[in-house]
């Protein structure tokens, strides 16, 4: 419970100690912002470590009521779910932070302070058990994405702000209208209060008459879906990835996208199973054409970021196919492909990274042949790549392969077609990032602009090597991390299948909460 | 009859208690994961320190030292295996579970049989050659130590694919192989090939992966529908889950071969994915040997052959088998008629055989096919090794018209490669005549005259073309330029391996003797015997009893097909041996046949404007540039500028300071928070 708490408040207090230090003092806010996201990331390994997976229930849990007139209130916990995506946002942030050091020059100490904050603010998102608060850190984060764009983007950087902004603000208010709507529905049960409490409202939600939960489902799908971003809500991410510092694309794609698809298994799938089983699969269609079109976007970009950024559309459909499959092997794999995207792309973002802070251009074009002067990137960069192309033994195969099992052998979907087409997206992923990896890094170095392109920084070096080794790690031994969130998945299976048929293939879960009772 | 059936009833359940048996016990085939281990110790230790060791020699040795580690674990687990009975021979290894999810679980482990060892020992000896060939080969170039170590890796993946003991491993291997033969078909990323819409080596080598990938989308569908059949993806219960659930026919069983098949003819460079074999000789010459003839390409051989039964089951993918592996034999070896690269050459030759081998399993020869990827693996890998030193020696020559007369300036090449040669053309006692023989014979047998027709004139053209290569590189004129090009004998670390290889060119026909020629049964026939437990389940299904009787029309036939490939020889001697206006003519006449030869069938073209444009236009035309750029941005930005004009008038109470702007959100939803929970 205390170690949540740590985890959840050590990057606020960095914010509010960064704000404390001179702005001259360039070094010391670096370090502060490193040290404290560091002691972040250790002290969610106690999280870690501390967690029993064996419990399909909230961990470290914290209810300490906030504003008593609508049962609101400070609710913290953690799922397995939860749990990993704590860690993925731990461990992405300082990396983050470091790739910053060279790269951001201007008003470093507001950086570094806003960097800070959205780390809160993720942390919150996904260890809130009270939808007010949820709501809270979900719109907290936009604050500091905004000015993250706005301020040290590239060119564009204010239209793509401005966009970002908009974009996620229409999905939240209708989100905003659905948290008070369910809180007065449950004010209105016999006995009933407003409240905000997750807990009781997974309760209350699925007893919501069908005619009113749809509206409420599609608020809370509306929003996430934007996030994700689903087809066709997904317009607003290659404008925000492309004017996004590195850090801030790193960030993006590694944790925020996640809290679209979190969100999608907490709030729909948890709360709304009914609206669920009639939704799934036209979302799950829009997931297919979302991971078709995103690889054939991607395919004919010319600029570098905007081709990972095309690229997550593709991969973040898989993960939406594997929620909407309401199965083990789907939503295991979603989860997992949640952790495979944001370290397999974070890693293609700081690699994009590393050739714009040499060339300051992203354009294709201007690249060729650059395997002979860093031959040391080359490797990492293709090891990112394949991670990305989804090969086995590194992590990308595993989430993609359980996700499109899982879209097969569904019986809520009941459509193996959806899985056969979206299969055809790793033969595009191929297409696309060979090819684009061809044209930078194969060929000879004509340009005379590459000829002295210094090899990696040890700073560099050290912050994709611990990527690179998760990548193999998750490939080679998922379980370490996907037993963590195998209870939870399967008790929320159980519960769905229950629902739909009556009974549960997960008999298990059955006994142990027989037995608990 | 009835007893036969008894003998594979009782060995069914003897091959199922010792998949259980071998739990606990420990023997020397417990140690089976150091085959795969040792390989990929290797690439670590040559990967990360390589380039700190310096040496040539100490890193090609303990490359080779790896895998040749690995082999002799290899032979010791076969000589345990000879320990026990024919059918106590197959063996399930668990490492540990790799994915789990839900009921859905599959672990790393390995099968060890008769099928499985026999492939690991000829990938693993092969490669123990083709590595000391290498630290010839690749003498003095900068990516010395990155080649070692991708070879190592490749073998670590093949292996990988051939020992699993179920079906996503054996994927986990197919697709590493096809990155591992990227990566190396790309290892001289800056220099030029020359290819349809091809430009650098890296071209080529994307070509490959992609084409592949088009070949594993079908290997993963078809896992999809096994696993929801089946609820499991281990070989040995998929296979008799298949023979005991499903009739002849059955439509399940079709769909899943027929997309197990899609992702052979991606490996095994077959109609309609074989493009990109031919341009992988963008590679160094060693990698085509090693992967593009000897074993990566016998993949799909391997995939079909271990799932025996399950296509056995299905009349209509065993026909597609046949006569996709039929048509590739001949349209390859008649695109092998024209070409001039001698590498390109050896690549539609192995297209060609593969097509063979493939029409020996589509005829239920499954035992055929395999021997024929063996002995195929002996001569095709001495003939790339070969053209290997004949490229080194004439300093990166691979044009033959550019060469000529290099008999007497590289003897011992020459000597190899003529055996090399002789084999693959198929003539008696060389090791190609046995088993192309086998399947020539099964393909009459089971099959029809004309499928026997047709793969005669296939062989017809093999001996034609590889003489022709013969002449042009070895004898007549020399043709190369005297001052620029000096011909030389290779170093004895790669005369060595050919002379290895030419040995087994010679002698491994004997391994699978058939009965025709065994003087009634009196020599055996030891593959077949090998590898019988292993086919039983499927030959059951065919209907094929081991058959012990002689036909007259087999010597006839026998007759026939070496006299052909022997008048093959001698016209190929006429036109090439030395100079003729023969060949120049006939072009000259058939021009309009030759220009499609040539230009392999326009293969490549049409599909470059069939899909790759298409896909090209379409995504950048509309998706890209009007889906998203005008339909969608279009309605977000216009809705945008009504809100923002609207918000002109707001801006007078806006700071600019970020924290009020989070003051304010915060506010504000408070404030009606507390309006809805207060006014309800």
């Amino acid at each position: 419970m205390g170690m949540l708490l740590v985890t959840l408040f050590l990057p606020l207090i960095g914010f509010l100690a960064t704000l404390f230090i001179d702005k001259e003092e360039s070094k010391g806010i670096k370090y502060t912002a490193l040290g404290v996201s560091l002691m972040t990331f250790f002290a969610s390994l106690f999280l870690y470590f501390g967690f029993d997976h064996t419990n399909s229930g909230y961990q470290f849990v914290l209810n300490q009521v906030w504003i008593p007139t609508f049962d609101a209130g400070f609710r913290i916990g953690a799922d397995g779910m939860s749990l990993l995506m704590i860690l993925l946002t731990t461990f992405i942030t300082p990396i983050a932070i470091l790739c910053s050091f060279g790269s951001i020059q201007k008003r470093e100490k507001e950086y570094y302070a806003w960097m800070l904050m959205l780390q809160f603010g993720m942390l919150g998102v996904f260890v809130a058990m009270d939808t007010f608060l949820f709501y809270v850190f979900w719109e907290l984060i936009l604050i500091p994405m905004y000015f993250l764009i706005g301020i040290w983007g590239g060119k564009d950087r204010i239209y793509a702000a401005v966009k970002f902004f908009l974009y996620t603000l229409v999905g939240s208010l209708l989100m905003l209208i659905a948290i008070v709507w369910l809180g007065i529905y449950a004010q209105g049960m016999a006995g009933g209060h407003f409240t905000a409490d997750l807990l009781k409202l997974r309760e209350i939600a699925p007893t919501i008459p069908f005619e009113t939960q749809k509206w409420l489902f599609l608020a809370f799908a509306l929003s996430f879906c934007i996030k994700v971003p689903l087809f066709p809500f997904h317009t607003w991410l290659p404008d925000a990835h492309v004017q996004a510092p590195t850090a801030g694309s790193v960030i993006l794609a590694g944790v925020l996208l996640k809290m679209g698809t979190y969100g999608l298994i907490r709030f729909n799938l948890e709360l709304f199973p009914q609206s669920m089983f009639e939704y799934a699969t036209p979302i799950a269609w829009l997931a297919v054409i979302g991971i078709i079109y995103g690889a054939l976007v991607a395919m004919v970009q010319t600029d570098v970021k905007k081709l990972v950024a095309y690229s997550s559309v593709s991969h973040l459909g898989f993960v939406v196919l594997g929620i909407c499959s309401m199965t083990p092997e789907g939503i295991q794999g979603a989860i997992i492909q949640m952790v495979n995207h944001g370290l397999s792309t974070g890693m293609l973002f700081l690699c994009v990274g590393v050739l714009y802070e040499r060339r300051h251009t992203r354009e294709i074009s201007e690249f060729g042949g650059i395997t002979k002067v860093m031959p040391k990137f080359a490797v990492l960069f293709t090891i990112a790549m394949l991670a990305s192309v989804g090969l086995p033994m590194l992590n990308g195969f595993v989430g993609e392969y359980l996700t499109l099992l899982g879209a097969f052998i569904s019986p809520f979907l009941n459509n193996p077609w959806l899985s056969i087409i979206s299969a055809t997206g790793v033969i595009f992923a191929a297409v696309y990032l060979l090819w684009m990896f061809q044209r930078v890094m194969f060929g000879t170095n004509d340009n005379p602009k590459n000829h002295g392109l210094k090899d990696l920084t040890t700073s560099e070096y050290w912050q994709l090597v611990p990527i690179a080794i998760l990548i193999v790690w998750l490939g080679v031994y998922p379980k370490t991390f996907m037993v963590i969130s195998e209870q939870s998945t399967q008790a929320l299976v159980g519960k769905l299948e229950k629902i739909k048929f009556g009974k549960t293939n997960y008999p298990l879960i059955e006994k142990k909460e027989q037995a608990l009772k | 009859m009835i007893i036969y059936q008894l003998q594979q009833l009782t060995l069914k359940n003897e091959q199922n208690l010792s998949i259980f048996n071998v739990v606990g016990e420990k023997s020397m085939i417990d140690l089976i994961y150091l085959v795969p281990l040792l390989p990929l110790i290797g690439f670590f230790i040559v990967g990360l320190f390589g380039k700190k060791l310096k040496s040539e020699s100490l890193v090609g040795g303990i490359a080779s030292a790896a895998v040749g580690g690995a082999f002799v674990v290899a032979v010791s687990i076969f000589v345990s295996l000879l320990g026990h009975g024919p059918e106590e021979r197959s063996h399930v290894v668990r490492l540990f579970t790799w994915m789990q999810a839900g009921t859905f679980s599959i672990d790393i482990s390995y099968q060890v049989d008769q099928l499985s060892i026999l492939y690991t020992l000829i990938i693993t000896g092969i490669r123990t050659l083709i590595h000391i060939y290498s630290i010839g080969y690749m003498h003095g170039d900068k990516g010395f130590p990155r080649f070692f170590a991708y070879l190592n890796l490749f073998i670590f993946m093949m292996l990988n694919l051939v020992l699993a003991s179920n079906f996503l491993l054996t994927f986990l291997g197919w697709e590493g192989v096809g990155l591992c033969s990227y990566l190396l078909i790309g290892f001289w990323h800056d220099r030029k090939f020359e290819g349809s819409n091809i430009v650098w080596t890296g071209d080529a080598a994307k070509k490959a992966f992609i084409v592949n990938r088009i070949g594993d989308f079908g290997v993963l569908v078809a896992m999809f529908l096994i696993y929801s059949n089946f609820h499991t993806l281990d070989y040995a219960s998929v296979n008799s889950q298949a023979a005991a659930g499903f009739p002849i026919g059955s439509g399940l069983i079709t769909a899943i071969t027929l997309l197990l098949f899609l992702g052979c003819t991606g490996k095994s460079a077959q109609i309609p994915l074989g493009i990109w074999l031919p341009d992988a000789m963008a590679g160094p010459t060693p990698v085509s040997a090693l992967i593009h003839a000897a074993t990566m390409v016998t993949a799909g051989i391997f995939l079909i052959a271990r799932n025996a039964t399950m296509f056995a089951l299905s009349p209509t993918t065993m026909a597609v088998v046949t006569g996709i592996g039929i048509t590739t034999a001949l349209t390859a070896a008649l695109v092998g008629l024209v070409q001039n690269d001698i590498k390109k050459v050896l690549a539609y030759s192995t297209v060609s055989q593969l097509g063979f081998m493939f029409v020996a399993l589509g005829v239920g020869a499954f035992t055929a096919g395999v021997f024929h990827v063996m002995t195929h693996a002996f001569f095709k890998a001495l003939l790339f090794l070969g053209s290997g030193s004949v490229i080194h020696g004439m300093h990166e020559e691979q044009d033959i018209q550019r060469m000529g007369g290099l008999k007497k300036y590289m003897p011992t090449t020459y000597k190899t490669f003529l055996i090399g040669t002789i084999a693959i053309a198929g003539i008696f006692p060389f090791a190609g005549f046995f088993s192309k023989d086998e399947i020539l014979w099964n393909a009459f047998s089971q099959g029809s005259p004309i499928l026997w027709g047709v793969g005669v004139l296939a062989a017809f053209c093999t001996a034609f073309y590889m003489f022709r290569l013969l002449h042009l590189t070895f004898h007549g004129k020399e043709r190369f330029d005297h001052h620029h090009v000096h011909p030389h004998e290779s170093p004895i670390s790669m005369t060595f391996p050919l002379m290895v290889l030419a040995v087994l060119s010679v002698l491994g026909g004997f391994l699978g003797i058939p009965y025709a020629l065994s003087f009634g049964g009196s020599i055996p026939n030891i593959l077949e015997h090998w590898l019988e437990p292993i086919f039983a389940p499927a030959m059951e299904i065919l209907h094929r009893p081991e058959v012990h009787e002689v036909h007259a029309i087999e010597y006839v036939l026998m007759a026939a097909s070496l006299g052909i490939a022997i008048i093959g020889i001698m016209l190929a001697g006429k036109f090439y041996k030395t100079e003729s206006d023969k060949p120049q003519e006939l072009a000259t006449r058939f021009s309009g046949m030759y220009k499609v030869l040539w230009n392999k069938w326009f293969i490549d073209e049409i599909y470059q404007g069939l899909f790759v444009n298409t896909f090209y236009t379409l995504s950048n035309g509309f998706l890209w540039k009007i889906f998203d750029v005008k339909i969608v941005d279009g309605i977000v930005n216009g809705s945008a500028r009504v809100v923002a004009e609207s918000g002109e008038l707001l801006r007078k109470i806006q700071s600019g300071i970020a924290q009020n702007y989070a003051l304010m959100m915060m506010v504000g939803i408070v404030m009606i928070l507390v309006w809805l929970g207060m006014g309800s």
